[in-house]
């Protein structure tokens, strides 16, 4: 009996902790617990360093962009003009995109949406900084990566409006693109998946000696699946080609990345208990990223292995359409988001440069406005979810397998379709 | 050839084959498998095309599929059937509708080889019989052979087929058609006709059973390690059994099933796996729905118990030919 009693006794200090963030609806948005460096003060290692050395990288934030706009430090791509105008209007369109393609979600058109806003930087600059050539497997917010590219934005609506030219045929919820031919993986609604697949693909390539390389890209949140594991295992094991991008935006719909395991340290860190190299970026410095991406990519084609990098970025707007962020953060939290808006520090910077002008930037809006209005009126020539020209039912049955086996068959005629 | 040589034979045969071919799983490098169905091939055919994999079957598939996206065709070893559950969401969300969700842009042409079914002492992590969990998904296809030849025929035929295939090695069988008589030793394959297997290529088609025993009085549908205890309760109750050995069972041959049971009246289902939603069910719904003015009896099924399959009652938990050979006489009485 005593000695029951004594463990009665024993203090307990153990408590279930539970991440909250820092404020609520209705509260004051606080983000003074976020560290922002001054640009330029991450050194730039040379692609070969010895991991071992740099492993400080993954909880720096790697800036080029000062305040004034100014690109400062050894991270400075150096970019032409060409490029960075590319990449500006790259961000542009696909924000003038999306807000398009909300617009006709709420007038029923589609069944489902969502933005990149914020977070142009973070597709769009790596998309210009790998090869064409090179694979993508992304998650359903780097849209980006298929507007750099020059993929068609009809193509792109015809599938978020499941209509009559929709390449998926009816079969993918909107924004679940694919294409072959851009180098843009099928988006899977599983989270996580793309990222161990995407080593799958390198390890191929490495295999046939292949200059082409891969890249994923994953969400703060979704680090906590077992593919983001099998991932960062099988690329350091076999030493995949691979670009191993982890966008953290802060929010993984309403949860905050502390519940993600954010508290304890950063997600880029993830990465040297594999004994990856990992850096940690400012995701809304178009050329931080563009930079930290070559720098990987020269890696992955020297045959120096996988490179983990963490964007750190803000998602401007809610998960989805279907999703209302003012029911689990301020309003107005975005607006005292430190990093600021990608698009609107390349332009400082472009302007600051003597490369650009409030009036080209404007002149440019209203131009990229117009081709997605026309790209949009194209598309919904070809048919929207609900009405117009629809791909044939009976089509629902096909390329489940290479040949319809009989069953299926059998059930298509069933169906009446 | 026994099971496994017949195993390493289709492999060596696809490597050999098709540069495309690439061989990876837990110990199947170096060592050959824990079964040894991979031996040799690694020295063979080179470290990059055979090799070891880390403990993560979630990754392993995970990898087959991204190396099928990118042209190759991957065929992977899952060392027991009942340690695929990690990689159930790349086998059933990702592989299984890689070709669906693209509209035909990528596709799965994976292997998935796995050990699987009881008999060995493996209590409930070493004995499962998982299939019903796959046939159940649109996209997979699920093969399972009862013996050396078609263990080849079949493997080739899944290897290069370009949809994803669930390919369930009875481990019992790897050398002997063993017929669920436990207490009995084992004769060894190399003194059954199907143990003459060619060397060089051949498929056995996916999607075509066998009828192994024909008969008339009624249809036994079986396949893997059940196929040789419907068998012996065939020859031990003397009921004249049409035995049929499935083979496949997504794609399934059905057409074969319905002219048998339409010939005999009287069906009974057979497989090791649980019986609730087990593949039985489905077969059972089959026959009923095609051949129900042909039946003369109620379809019976024999399975596994709806338990975990248990360490020291195996003998208890399988249907050997015992349980078999009672269901055939019931049915032959109703």
């Amino acid at each position: 009996m005593s000695g029951r009693k004594d463990i009665l006794m024993l203090k307990n200090s153990a408590r279930l902790h539970v991440p909250e963030p820092g404020c609520r609806p209705g509260e004051t948005p606080d983000m003074s617990h976020i560290k922002v460096p001054p640009a330029g003060e991450v050194r730039r290692p040379a692609e070969d360093t010895d991991p071992a050395e740099i492993r400080d990288l993954a909880w720096a934030l790697i800036r080029v962009l000062d305040d004034a706009g100014d690109p400062v430090g050894d991270w400075n791509p150096g970019l032409s003009a060409d490029m960075l105008e590319k990449g500006l209007r790259a961000m542009m369109l696909t924000r003038a995109y999306d807000a398009r393609m909300v617009r006709v979600q709420r007038q029923g058109k589609s069944s489902f949406y969502m933005k990149s806003t914020g977070e142009e930087a973070v597709a769009v600059a790596a998309a210009l900084a790998l090869e064409y050539g090179d694979m993508c497997f992304p998650t359903y917010r780097q849209q980006g990566l298929l507007v750099a590219r020059d993929w068609p934005l009809v193509d792109m609506m015809n599938q978020v409006y499941s209509n009559s030219r929709d390449r998926l045929k009816g079969r993918q919820m909107p924004v679940f693109y694919s294409s072959r031919e851009a180098g843009f993986f099928s988006i899977s609604g599983n989270l996580g998946t793309q990222y161990s697949q995407a080593v799958g693909w390198a390890m191929a390539s490495a295999s046939e000696s292949d200059s082409r390389i891969a890249a994923a890209w994953i969400g703060e949140g979704a680090t906590a699946e077992g593919d983001f594991h099998y991932a960062l295992t099988f690329a350091s094991v076999y030493q995949a080609p691979v670009i191993l991008n982890i966008v953290n935006n802060q929010w993984a719909i309403s949860s905050f990345s502390g519940i993600a395991g954010g508290e304890r340290t950063t997600f880029a860190s993830r990465g040297l208990g594999y004994g990856i190299p990992s850096l940690r970026v400012d995701g809304n410095d178009f050329l931080a990223v563009y930079a930290v991406t070559r720098w990987a990519a020269t890696r992955a084609r020297s045959g120096l292995g996988p490179t983990v990098i963490e964007l750190f970025t803000y998602r401007a707007e809610g998960h989805s359409t279907s999703d209302d962020p003012s029911k689990y953060r301020p309003g107005s939290e975005a607006a005292v988001w430190p990093l600021g808006d990608p698009i609107e520090r390349l332009k400082a910077h472009m302007i600051g440069a003597g490369l650009w002008s409030e009036d080209r930037h404007g002149q440019l809006e209203k131009e990229l406005e117009e081709e997605v209005r026309r790209a949009g009126k194209e598309s919904e020539s070809y048919g929207t979810l609900k009405e117009g020209a629809r791909i044939p039912a009976s089509t629902m049955f096909e390329d489940v397998y290479k040949e319809m086996p009989p069953h299926l068959v059998e059930q298509r005629k069933q169906a009446g379709v | 050839m026994n099971m496994i040589e017949a195993l390493n034979s289709a492999m060596d045969v696809a490597l050999t084959r098709d540069p495309a071919v690439t061989i990876f799983g837990q110990d199947v490098g170096y060592f050959g498998g824990v079964f040894r169905a991979t031996d040799g091939l690694q020295r063979k055919h080179g470290l990059t095309r055979v090799f070891d994999a880390p403990i993560s079957e979630g990754g392993i598939v995970a990898v087959a599929v991204g190396m099928g996206a990118y042209g190759k065709r991957p065929v992977v070893e899952i060392q027991f059937a009942d340690y695929i559950y990690p990689a159930t969401d790349q086998l059933i969300s990702e592989a299984a509708r890689m070709r669906y969700r693209t509209g035909g842009e990528w596709w799965s042409p994976i292997t998935v080889r796995s050990p699987y079914g009881g008999g060995i002492y493996g209590g409930q992590t070493h004995s499962q019989s998982p299939e019903g969990i796959f046939t159940h998904v649109a996209g997979l296809k699920t093969v399972i052979p009862s013996n050396p030849y078609d263990a080849k025929g079949l493997l080739i035929a899944a290897i290069e087929d370009d949809d994803p295939v669930l390919f369930f090695e009875p481990k019992r069988l790897y050398n002997g058609p063993f017929d669920g008589h436990h207490d009995k030793p084992v004769e060894p394959w190399s003194k059954h006709p199907a143990s003459e297997v060619p060397d060089g290529h051949y498929v056995v088609p996916l999607g075509k059973a066998n009828v192994v025993r024909a008969g008339g009085a009624v249809t036994v549908l079986a396949y893997g390690t059940m196929v040789h205890v419907a068998l012996a309760a065939a020859q031990e109750t003397g009921i004249d059994a049409e035995v049929i050995d499935l083979r496949t069972l997504v794609p399934l041959d059905l057409e074969t099933i319905t002219q048998s049971v339409s010939k005999t009246g009287r069906c009974v289902v057979v497989h090791e796996a649980t019986r609730t939603c087990g593949f039985g069910a489905e077969l059972a719904a089959l026959v009923q729905e095609h051949c129900f003015f042909d039946l003369e009896a109620p379809i019976e099924r024999v399975t596994g118990w709806d338990t975990p399959y248990p360490h020291a009652f195996e003998w208890e938990y399988f249907p050997g030919p015992k349980r078999v050979g009672d269901a055939l006489r019931r049915t032959m009485e109703a």
